[in-house]
């Protein structure tokens, strides 16, 4: 396999168990934290779970805006790596991010982004033991594609409700 | 400090607009561990001197909601609603999934502690910034996914405009009552999600009467820090695969129980327990699953058990209502008991009934209670305004809203079932007691007795000190002290269950206390329980419990069954009879159930002795 990788989301796979931000932050900073977590499941009506994360996006908007280039692009897995050290908590990225996707971590205020954990994601990992799968690693090239995944988490939301709950899902959120 | 708490506890003063941060020392956080237990102590230490003149709809009473040590750190994160209860004038440790409590835990809070009133409505916010009460005129009166839409947005916006360069902000946990909480339908529940109730215990007639609409938490902090965070984190790891590993209950969670306990253990309420059995095919969960599940896993926070999944109706004259599945206790509480056998039916009651924030074991109790005096002629169509047919959806639709708003009857109604069937007894001159189906004013879970082959049998409910709470029930007064005495304490789901052994050591790697299974059983467990008896037997002040005479099941549960399997089987009289007198003996409770005093100085509860050496004469 010498595609990188991608992790797909299938929102409506989501259980809203939130076990991957706990998985995250625990591989992370060693402790469950989900506001530390790279990836956070936004959950704006019940049944409506959207899990947000990295897109890794074919041209990263968030890597050209960083004014003190404290961010790259891991070559093998195409995540996008913060050096901490240089990152000034400036939020450029966030800003330039088609899907509001970075955080500033809540402990160190540095910009917080899905590093792939380095080829093997932990969140995908126990989505997958617990069988729900909505977070799944697939081997592909990188595609434009990916993009369209970094969204608004609220305007995804909003689909997802229309896709469960019909005429009624207009109106939830 | 021992390790899972966050460290304080936010206490709020509704009547001064007072909000401060207050500790609770070590000795008594290991002694009651949290939730149930802890807000036990709690109401004794603050109001139990009073406790029989304190109105639990009255500014003394103090609402609580609380975590434990193993909320959100051990699977299936819950809270704990408590305070005196206006249903039984007790407590009740109710409890329900909702990730506002480790949202609570993550601002930096192990509970919030709400006294005095209001003078308009409001909800409070708690962040890392601590603890802020805020107008809720605008959402006051607006039914539950009214109360989220607007709470969720509302919320994000202010934390946005206040933190506005640390990324987007998500929305917040929270709890909130219905029009039944703010009109103070004595049973009514505090809600969250549309669906989670805590329901037992009439704490969302609590908040109502302290015109307090909701408590939204967010936190941008860790989980509370452990003890041993390696041994956490392996059994973490191991108690999930235990509940992965339970396949069917995942798959299908209670609702395939809607058809089942009818027609094989005949322990479900048919039309207010007139029956418990019935064979309608109609009410199987396959019906309710093929036609209206949009998800099939659904789940709290930290929870692999997904046993919740998600109905929406998407045609016909109920097109928009959207609920869980309902589980097993609205399929039969908002189905079967109303003589409704349709898939879409139930879940149409259920979702009005938790839109509403009645209870949804409870008020529909109350709801076939009345249908059943209309029956027997005892309430008139005058008295409803319209005709209340069992099996009518529609007419059970405005019994639900009257209750709610207090319209005509519904006022009455409003008051739950014991004490409605008190007042229209008296208004009508008919003994309602037979058609209450309740014990110490706690209406009863959707499990009977009469068959004794449900898990719930003679004395579970009778000697019960949250009366008919089918999640908690009384076996041995030894082994239940590990069951959900401890799990509503240390705040967790049961259906996040693993051996007790593994709890235990969970328990402890969180904690680092010298706990142990046989400590729970003898000491901690005891001293909650009978704690809560000793509140339970003080009352008032508008009802107190005989002493044992109350401590027994309603008049029905003593009928022989009517239908089914083990029809002309009842519950047995003399067994309750002689359980009841083991189950006190066991607890160091005298013959009539009152704790004596070598039990509360063994329990270190010395200072009740007082006013239980009234109550023995």
């Amino acid at each position: 396999m010498s595609d990188p990788i991608w992790i797909v989301r299938d929102y409506e796979r989501c259980t809203g168990c939130r076990r991957c931000e706990l998985a995250c932050s625990i591989h992370h900073d060693g402790w469950m934290w989900p506001e530390a977590s790279r990836v956070r499941i936004f959950m704006p009506f019940p049944g409506v779970e959207v899990p947000h994360l990295c897109a890794q996006c074919d041209d990263y908007p968030c890597v050209e805006s960083c004014p003190v280039d404290a961010l790259s692009v891991d070559e093998k897995t195409t995540a996008v790596i913060v050096d901490r050290d240089a990152c000034t908590s400036c939020g450029k990225c966030i800003e330039a991010c088609p899907g509001d996707v970075p955080t500033l971590h809540p402990g160190d205020n540095k910009a917080n982004i899905c590093d792939l954990c380095d080829g093997d994601p932990e969140c995908v990992k126990v989505c997958h033991e617990a069988r729900y799968d909505a977070l799944r690693l697939v081997h592909e090239r990188m595609s434009k594609n990916r993009k369209l995944f970094a969204r608004d988490p609220i305007d995804v939301a909003k689909d997802i409700a229309v896709k469960l709950f019909g005429e009624k899902g207009e109106e939830v959120i | 400090m021992p390790g899972g708490y966050a460290g304080k506890f936010l206490d709020v003063d509704l009547s001064k607009e007072k909000v401060k941060d207050t500790v609770i020392d070590d000795e008594t956080l290991e002694a009651y561990f949290g939730g149930r237990g802890l807000g036990t102590k709690i109401l004794w230490d603050r109001i139990g001197k009073k406790w029989s003149k304190v109105d639990a709809l009255g500014p003394d009473n103090i609402f609580m909601a609380l975590t434990g040590p193993m909320t959100g750190i051990y699977p299936g994160g819950r809270i704990c609603c408590t305070g005196k209860s206006p249903v039984s004038n007790g407590t009740v440790g109710s409890t329900a999934s909702t990730e506002f409590a480790p949202e609570l835990k993550m601002a930096g809070y192990d509970g919030v502690l709400v006294t005095g009133k209001a003078s308009s409505p409001v909800y409070i916010l708690v962040t890392d910034d601590g603890g802020e009460i805020r107008d809720a005129s605008h959402i006051w009166g607006k039914v539950g996914e009214e109360t989220i839409k607007i709470l969720n947005k509302e919320v994000v916006d202010e934390l946005t405009d206040r933190k506005p360069n640390i990324g987007r902000w998500r929305e917040p946990g929270t709890i909130y009552i219905g029009p039944a909480g703010e009109n103070m339908v004595r049973n009514a529940a505090v809600m969250s999600k549309i669906c989670h109730a805590a329901g037992y215990g009439g704490y969302g007639a609590v908040m109502g009467s302290k015109n307090l609409k909701a408590i939204a938490a967010k936190g941008r902090g860790s989980l509370p820090k452990v003890f041993a965070p390696e041994a956490v984190k392996l059994l973490w790891k191991k108690v999930h695969e235990g509940t992965i590993s339970r396949d069917a209950f995942r798959r299908q969670g209670t609702g395939y129980a809607g058809w089942s306990v009818g027609a094989n253990t005949s322990s479900e309420p048919v039309r207010n327990w007139q029956e418990e059995w019935h064979d309608e095919r109609s009410m199987g969960g396959p019906m309710f699953e093929t036609r209206y599940w949009v998800k099939k896993y659904w789940a709290d926070f930290n929870c692999t058990t997904s046993c919740m999944k998600i109905s929406c109706i998407k045609s016909g004259k109920w097109k928009g209502d959207i609920t869980d599945m309902p589980d097993y206790e609205l399929q039969a509480y908002c189905g079967t008991n109303f003589g409704i056998f349709d898939a879409g039916d139930t879940i149409h009651m259920s979702a009005l009934i938790d839109n509403l924030g009645h209870s949804g074991i409870n008020g529909p109790n109350t709801m076939a209670f009345a249908a059943e005096l209309y029956q027997r002629g005892i309430l008139k169509e005058e008295d409803f305004g319209f005709k209340i047919e069992w099996g009518d959806a529609e007419a059970f639709t405005k019994l639900a809203w009257l209750i709610a708003k207090r319209e005509k009857i519904g006022d009455i109604l409003a008051e739950g079932t014991y004490r409605a069937a008190k007042k229209i007894g008296e208004m009508r001159g008919v003994d309602c007691m037979p058609y209450a189906i309740h014990v110490k004013g706690i209406e009863i879970g959707a499990h009977g007795t009469r068959s004794d082959v449900d898990y719930t049998h003679d004395i579970s409910y009778a000697a019960s000190v949250q009366g008919g709470d089918h999640t908690s029930i009384a076996s041995d007064g030894f082994r239940e002290m590990t069951g959900a005495v401890f799990s509503d304490s240390g705040v967790y789901c049961n259906f996040c269950g693993a051996s007790t052994d593994i709890i235990f050591d969970y328990a402890k790697a969180i904690t680092g206390y010298h706990m142990s299974v046989d400590s729970w059983r003898r000491w901690n467990g005891p001293r909650i329980i009978t704690l809560q008896k000793a509140l339970l037997l003080l009352g008032g002040p508008d009802v107190v419990w005989e002493p044992i005479k109350d401590d027994d099941n309603p008049p029905r549960f003593y009928e022989p069954l009517p239908s089914g399997p083990y029809k002309g089987k009842t519950t047995d009289k003399a067994l309750v009879e002689s359980k009841r007198a083991t189950y006190y003996e066991t607890l160091g409770w005298d013959e009539r159930g009152i704790p004596t005093k070598e039990t509360l100085d063994r329990l270190d509860l010395g200072d009740v002795e007082p006013s239980m050496k009234k109550l023995r004469k």
